[in-house]
């Protein structure tokens, strides 16, 4: 557990980094991939939901060259060659590296400190005891390893065929500092501009936040990260980076790719109904939800949040019980919207045919060759 | 034989004031008052005051005056008053000294230096006002996993639950007994959790079979080391029922209730003859070991077909983390710890002041001791002992509580003042006594309101404070000791409670 191994007592856990934030998703539930114009043109419309502080895309259907392979995308903060150095030996003896290159970067523009960075091709190379470890949680506590022992260097991302670019300025600077607009195209892309508000930013706070093919981008100060954080630490997750979008990220990825569950539950989950509305359902959800707050009353994700989760085929937008935080979703032919204002939907997409604002706590879910997301417009607000 | 004891309380009567209505005389079951129609003036038995207030809160003309006689003897810090009484009563009597309530030495109050948190600007605050503000809690054993089945669009609960009682307010009533405390006590404790949606604890004194329609739904019955009480019917009326391992007032030994106390009434309850002494061993005689208790725990779960959270309620001692680890791994779905503060009917002094150690302390090395192991969401854990008000018990959630037991508080709602007096029997409150004359003076009708406000009251400021911190359900402080801050407290002490100091 988290405190047996790095802290003499709880005490000494650092704070959480506070932060507001803009958020914008876009997919194409079509599956087809498309520039990142429409990503970089909305963020950039809600540039005051920024600091400069952070900023960083995730993208989906990146590199289907490699899309059978674990895309990892690392940086070496003060472009440390040793932490490199001590990377590349651990990767070569618990990987098979397919293909590695620096991740090309415009020298242009000029960022707060950035770091090298670096992009690995992986598929696991098991061995001994770990033989019999399904691939996504060898690579997962590969990559946690990676994280929490190996100084200046922080494992971006680590799914297949998707990646993650963030960095310290705003989102627009990061998209030109590694050429996004030029370079790559995706069928999801979702966008995150920071608002630290007791911190400095640094590379690896800011985000999307990812692990696996999931990322997570998050605006909301969650008051309850004490309560999820213990939770998720009983289950082997370490909160390295101390911020809310890590528990959500985890927790996420606890209920959705571990216990399996599908978003709609998860949603209930994260967001739960008031009991007094519990009390008025049918019996066969009284029971569900009765039992779903009882079981997962620790991972209650309690204060304003809005986050807009994804990974491959799927993208969902879910805001806080009470909706204390923003967010708006919009739709035309395949292609939907999320976002933190409506005005930025309107900016990159002005013949939009549907805009709705979903209800606190009731997910958008946004999945590849369905209208599922449709469902969130009959509840609307 | 002579005492040589000096009264502990100086009773002041104002004679002006005085209009001879006598109630002082009748209120008191100490005999401290005494009229004397031909003289037309009171005596005092002044050694016989223990200070609990009930004449001068009933004189209708404010006329009477009881405070502590403290400086009898010559000053001293190591030889203190209490010390040399207590000397003196015991070269009279040679016994133990006897005491009631929970401790009352200056051991650090750890509640009085943590301070709560609360929203400002980046997230806001909640208005209990205006918005829900949840405190309904459930006790039990919680699953590691749900199972959830899709059909057709529609998700449907798949795994079965452990058993779990809902409670309204975490607020739970402390196990007192039927015979420790009056019927109308008792009934009023049971009365109040009714209407609050609260649970009251039986002790371990048996549940009244005439009560049992109306409120076995909102008891927890003990099982303790005496079984007085115990039937397959006590136990499946039941909503949880609680093995006593141990009292933070009384760590390490068991009870004792006098058989001049054991009327008929009490004997029907507790299934023994009238005016034996009711004896519970210290240790339970069918659990020498952790297996033994786990035996226990499923004997009981089998009595009543695994509908019922089996609680195991110990004191906070030295090693009361390990000891809750292994309690929850013998099945226990309910671990209740009681801290050195806790109250008593009956105990002797020298175990109340000085075995066991401070709630605060053991439960958040509880609560710790479990996450470490991956065994926390196993069970809920309920503190118990010294919580005073609604903050106390706000602190105790945010330090890892499911839930809180509060026993003394409510019997201060209740009248009592804490004199400290409650194994004489003679209680002038009616709380602590089954003497009739006295007993009578508890009208539960009105008692049990008084116990309502009280949970009432506290709901409200927990609210209030819970929406300060921004956050809309009490699971979101559980727990979470980011919330909390200490003061004036030394470095090893923050580092068990696990909190930063204030400023950190």
């Amino acid at each position: 557990m988290l405190v047996q191994k790095y802290y003499e007592s709880e005490r000494f856990v650092p704070d959480k980094e506070m932060d507001a934030c803009g958020l914008f998703g876009v997919m194409h539930t079509g599956g087809v991939r498309f520039g990142g114009q429409m990503a970089i043109d909305a963020i950039k419309n809600m540039k005051v939901r920024g600091s400069g502080l952070g900023g960083g895309f995730a993208i989906y259907g990146l590199y289907p060259k490699y899309k059978d392979y674990y895309a990892l995308h690392i940086i070496y903060q003060n472009k440390n060659l040793a932490a490199k150095k001590v990377v590349e030996t651990f990767l070569k003896k618990h990987f098979y590296v397919v293909f590695d290159e620096e991740i090309p970067t415009n020298p242009d523009i000029r960022l707060f400190a950035p770091p090298l960075a670096w992009r690995y091709f992986v598929a696991p190379q098991k061995s001994g005891v770990e033989e019999d470890v399904p691939d996504d949680e060898y690579v997962i506590s590969k990559v946690m390893y990676l994280n929490s022992e190996i100084e200046d260097a922080y494992v971006f991302s680590s799914g297949k065929d998707a990646g993650v670019f963030k960095g310290v300025g705003f989102p627009e600077e990061i998209a030109d500092y590694f050429m996004l607009e030029q370079l790559y195209e995706g069928y999801i892309w979702t966008v995150h501009s920071r608002f630290p508000t007791n911190t400095p930013g640094w590379w690896g706070g800011a985000h999307p936040l990812s692990i696996l093919d999931w990322t997570v981008v998050h605006n909301g100060e969650i008051s309850s990260y004490g309560a999820n954080r213990r939770f998720l630490e009983m289950h082997n997750y370490y909160c390295t980076l101390h911020t809310d979008t890590e528990v959500l990220a985890y927790a996420v990825d606890l209920l959705m790719r571990r216990q399996g569950l599908p978003i709609e539950v998860v949603a209930k989950i994260l967001a739960p109904p008031m009991w007094e509305a519990i009390r008025y359902m049918s019996d066969n959800d009284k029971e569900l939800y009765t039992a779903l707050r009882m079981t997962y009353a620790p991972l209650l994700m309690n204060g304003p949040f809005t986050v807009i989760v994804a990974h491959h085929n799927e993208m969902i937008g879910l805001t806080d019980r009470i909706r204390l935080r923003p967010i708006t979703a919009g739709a035309k032919g395949e292609l939907v919207f999320l976002s933190s204002e409506e005005a930025a939907i309107h900016a990159v997409c002005p013949d939009l045919e549907l805009a709705w604002t979903p209800p606190g706590g009731e997910p958008v879910v946004v999945r590849l060759h369905t209208k599922d997301h449709l469902q969130s417009l009959n509840k609307s607000i | 034989m002579y005492d040589y004891l000096l009264p502990e309380f100086i009773v002041e009567r104002r004679e002006d004031s005085c209009i001879r209505c006598r109630v002082c005389e009748r209120q008191c079951a100490n005999e401290v008052h005494l009229y004397d129609t031909e003289l037309d003036r009171f005596f005092l038995s002044e050694k016989d005051c223990v200070g609990c207030q009930r004449c001068v809160a009933l004189c209708p003309t404010g006329a009477l005056y009881v405070h502590p006689r403290q400086a009898d003897y010559r000053p001293n810090s190591s030889w203190t008053r209490d010390k040399m009484q207590n000397l003196k009563k015991q070269a009279a009597t040679g016994g133990v000294i006897l005491t009631g309530s929970g401790n009352d030495k200056p051991i650090r109050v750890y509640w009085d230096h943590l301070l709560l948190n609360a929203s400002q600007v980046t997230n806001p605050s909640i208005d209990p006002l205006r918005e829900p503000m949840e405190l309904q809690t459930f006790l039990g054993r919680k699953p590691d996993t749900l199972k959830i089945e899709i059909s057709a669009g529609k998700a449907k609960l798949a795994s079965e639950m452990f058993p779990n009682v809902p409670v309204q307010i975490p607020l739970v009533f402390s196990a007192m007994s039927l015979g420790a405390i009056s019927y109308p006590a008792f009934k009023s404790l049971a009365m109040a959790a009714k209407e609050a949606g609260v649970l009251f604890n039986t002790g371990e004194g048996g549940l009244p079979v005439e009560m049992r329609d109306e409120y076995a739904d909102c008891a927890i019955v003990q099982c303790a080391s005496g079984r007085f009480g115990v039937d397959l019917d006590y136990l499946n009326s039941a909503r949880i029922i609680e093995i006593k391992i141990g009292q933070g007032a009384k760590p390490g030994i068991g009870g004792h209730l006098p058989g001049e106390k054991v009327s008929d009434y009490i004997a029907q309850t507790r299934m023994i003859p009238r005016g034996t002494d009711a004896l519970s061993p210290a240790p339970q005689h069918d659990i020498y070991s952790i297996e033994d208790l786990s035996m226990l725990i499923y004997a009981l779960k089998e009595a009543t077909n695994y509908t019922k959270p089996v609680s195991v309620k110990i004191a906070a001692v030295h090693n009361v983390a390990a000891i809750a680890s292994g309690i929850v791994r013998a099945g226990a779905d309910i671990v209740a710890i009681d801290g050195i503060r806790g109250g008593t009917g009956a105990a002797p002094l020298a175990t109340r002041d000085n075995v066991g150690i401070p709630l605060e302390l053991a439960l958040a090395a509880v609560d710790k001791r479990l996450r470490d192991e991956g065994i926390r969401n196993r069970c809920s854990v309920m503190a118990a002992g010294g919580i005073r008000s609604s903050a106390d018990a706000i602190k105790a959630i945010a330090l890892g509580a499911d839930g809180v037991y509060i026993g003394t508080a409510a019997l201060v709602a209740m009248g009592c003042t804490l004199c400290h007096k409650c194994y004489t029997g003679r209680c002038n409150w009616g709380i602590c006594t089954q003497d009739p004359y006295l007993t009578k003076r508890l009208n539960p009708e009105l008692t049990s309101q008084r116990l309502v406000n009280l949970l009432r009251s506290w709901s409200h400021e927990i609210q209030e404070m819970l929406g300060g911190l921004g956050v809309n359900a009490i699971e979101s402080l559980r727990g979470n000791h980011e919330h909390l801050r200490g003061v004036g407290l030394e470095e090893w002490e923050l580092n068990i409670l696990g909190v930063k100091g204030a400023g950190e």
